[in-house]
């Protein structure tokens, strides 16, 4: 409801259109929830954890897959993985694979 | 749909700017809105870098009281001696960076219909979209006599002096003598905190003075957060040393020092550590945004905006947490770069993320080197308005170990990169 209202407002307040958000920036907000322990865009952190950016999509799809199946063993990674739907990795992966590290 | 730049504004700010010595103050003739942040904790300092990172056509204004940012996560390690006080400081020179304007100052006073923030020296900023992070204060007026006792009582529940005030306490304290932590009911800020600071200390008694103990009176009936793990952490570890009693909740203290009063005794302790229950900042409150239980700002988890004020979002420590959300330094990490996307959306005519997710891991070290997790995924559900925790995710450790400890050390390097450049 409050979303409504605010659309509304916006609409009447704004001569352009009301967009929807694109999907690279839904991807972008996914890819974002790892950058806490893999360093800001995927980057990774020295001493910490491996960096994302660059690594191929499907590496980092099956990866994240093995991890939400318990195919690999992991410490956190099988139970943040399994917060995640199989499209939103494929977003998340696309994501990362096309930054440069 | 932006307010147009004020050029007196501008030279106010950059007179504040001046006066600290900040520098970068962003040209404006780009300048598509202006956002101002009050709070430079990892909610405020990781939404001003985000939005600027995704959006540099938006002006970023940071207002933050201290110089410097001093991490809560870790900080139990510094009681306990095995880090310091500089491996928990940490400059905001990263995020001027991104080009946010970090200014150090104290925010006095929230107008929201004319959208201007009053700041005690640097006089009036104007904002088209305002993001507060001002974690919590105390609820000193519960615990009549807590301010009365000056240092003889410490909370060292926001890092910084009072850290540094406790670990001197504790290394003076004579072996043999007793640690009181006393801990509210929930919720407060970081569930596993004070279970992980009971840990810390034992294991620093155990080393230097163990004929000491940590004596822990829980306002709650039982250990609030990875409770099996730090039970199992104490037996194995700390047996003699640690004794927990539940359904323990302080409701003041002798101004005097030394005795902790809970409702039905007296417990007398030689080092005082009682952490007063905790709503949202007092800034949040002033400016009317706390509208859930007279302590919580209440917010659409979809944007992080208040309920209770439009173009005004509120992140961290200080929101109504939705369920099962934790008020951690990770989460508020998260919360931010929801809202970062969201205010971007917004400022841009577009509609924000209907589904957003976000995640949190937090470590607690229970010994020097072992530590325990736990980590969660909320996503927005429809049907509840809400966030809540995707089915058949999330959990903590298996069990306490050094390889979690070194991930420990690794994630609080990495999100306090993430946060602050």
């Amino acid at each position: 409801m409050q979303r409504k209202i605010l659309l509304a407002a916006l609409i009447a307040a704004a001569p352009m259109p009301v967009l929807a958000q694109s999907g690279d920036a839904v991807a972008r907000s996914l890819a974002a929830t790892c950058a806490a322990c893999h360093g800001t865009e995927g980057r990774g952190v020295p001493q910490a954890f491996a960096a994302l950016a660059g690594r191929p999509k499907g590496d980092l799809v099956s990866i994240l897959q093995a991890y939400k199946t318990g195919k690999i063993p992991a410490t956190v990674m099988h139970q943040l993985s399994k917060g995640y739907t199989d499209e939103q990795i494929e977003m998340i992966a696309a994501y990362f694979a096309a930054k440069k590290n | 749909m932006t307010n147009a730049f004020k050029r007196r504004d501008f030279i106010k700010l950059l007179g504040a700017g001046a006066a600290l010595g900040v520098a970068g103050c962003a040209s404006t003739g780009a300048t598509k809105a202006r956002l101002v942040v009050v709070g430079g904790g990892f909610a405020g300092a990781t939404a001003a870098k985000y939005v600027r990172m995704w959006d540099a056509s938006i002006e970023v204004v940071m207002i933050e009281r201290s110089d410097v940012f001093t991490s809560c996560p870790i900080s139990n390690l510094v009681l306990s001696g095995f880090r310091t006080m500089e491996d928990i400081r940490h400059p905001y020179d990263g995020l001027r960076k991104y080009g946010v304007q970090v200014v150090n100052d104290e925010v006095t006073a929230i107008d929201a219909g004319k959208r201007v923030v009053k700041l005690e020296r640097g006089g009036d900023v104007t904002y088209d979209r305002l993001i507060m992070a001002p974690g919590i204060d105390f609820m000193f007026e519960q615990m009549p006599n807590y301010q009365k006792a000056g240092n003889r009582v410490l909370h060292a529940w926001k890092a910084g002096a009072q850290t540094i005030e406790l670990r001197k306490q504790l290394e003076a304290m004579k072996d043999g003598g007793v640690y009181v932590l006393s801990i509210p009911v929930a919720p407060y800020r970081c569930p596993p905190g004070p279970y992980e600071r009971a840990s810390q200390i034992a294991a620093y008694f155990k080393k230097a003075k163990p004929r000491s103990k940590v004596l822990v009176l829980d306002g709650n009936p039982d250990v609030t957060s990875k409770g099996p793990l730090f039970k199992k952490a104490w037996a194995d570890l700390y047996a003699g040393v640690i004794e927990y009693r539940g359904n323990a909740k302080a409701i003041d203290v002798d101004p005097k020092g030394g005795v902790v009063k809970l409702e039905v005794e007296d417990v007398k302790g030689d080092v005082l550590n009682v952490i007063p229950p905790q709503r949202a900042g007092d800034i949040a409150m002033k400016g009317g945004l706390v509208n859930a239980n007279n302590r919580w700002c209440a917010v659409d988890w979809r944007t992080c905006e208040s309920t209770a004020a439009k173009n005004i979002h509120v992140l961290g420590d200080a929101t109504l947490s939705a369920p099962l959300m934790p008020k951690s330094g990770q989460m508020a990490n998260q919360q931010a770069k929801l809202c970062a996307a969201a205010v971007i959306a917004l400022i841009n005519g577009q509609q924000p993320n209907p589904m957003p997710l976000i995640s949190n891991t937090c470590y607690s070290f229970v010994s020097e080197k072992e530590a325990i997790h736990v980590a969660s995924v909320h996503t927005w559900n429809e049907k509840e308005n809400t966030l809540t925790t995707v089915p058949g995710s999330g959990g903590v450790s298996a069990a306490r170990s050094e390889q979690e400890g070194n991930f420990g050390h690794a994630w609080a390097r990495a999100v306090w990169s993430d946060t602050l450049g």
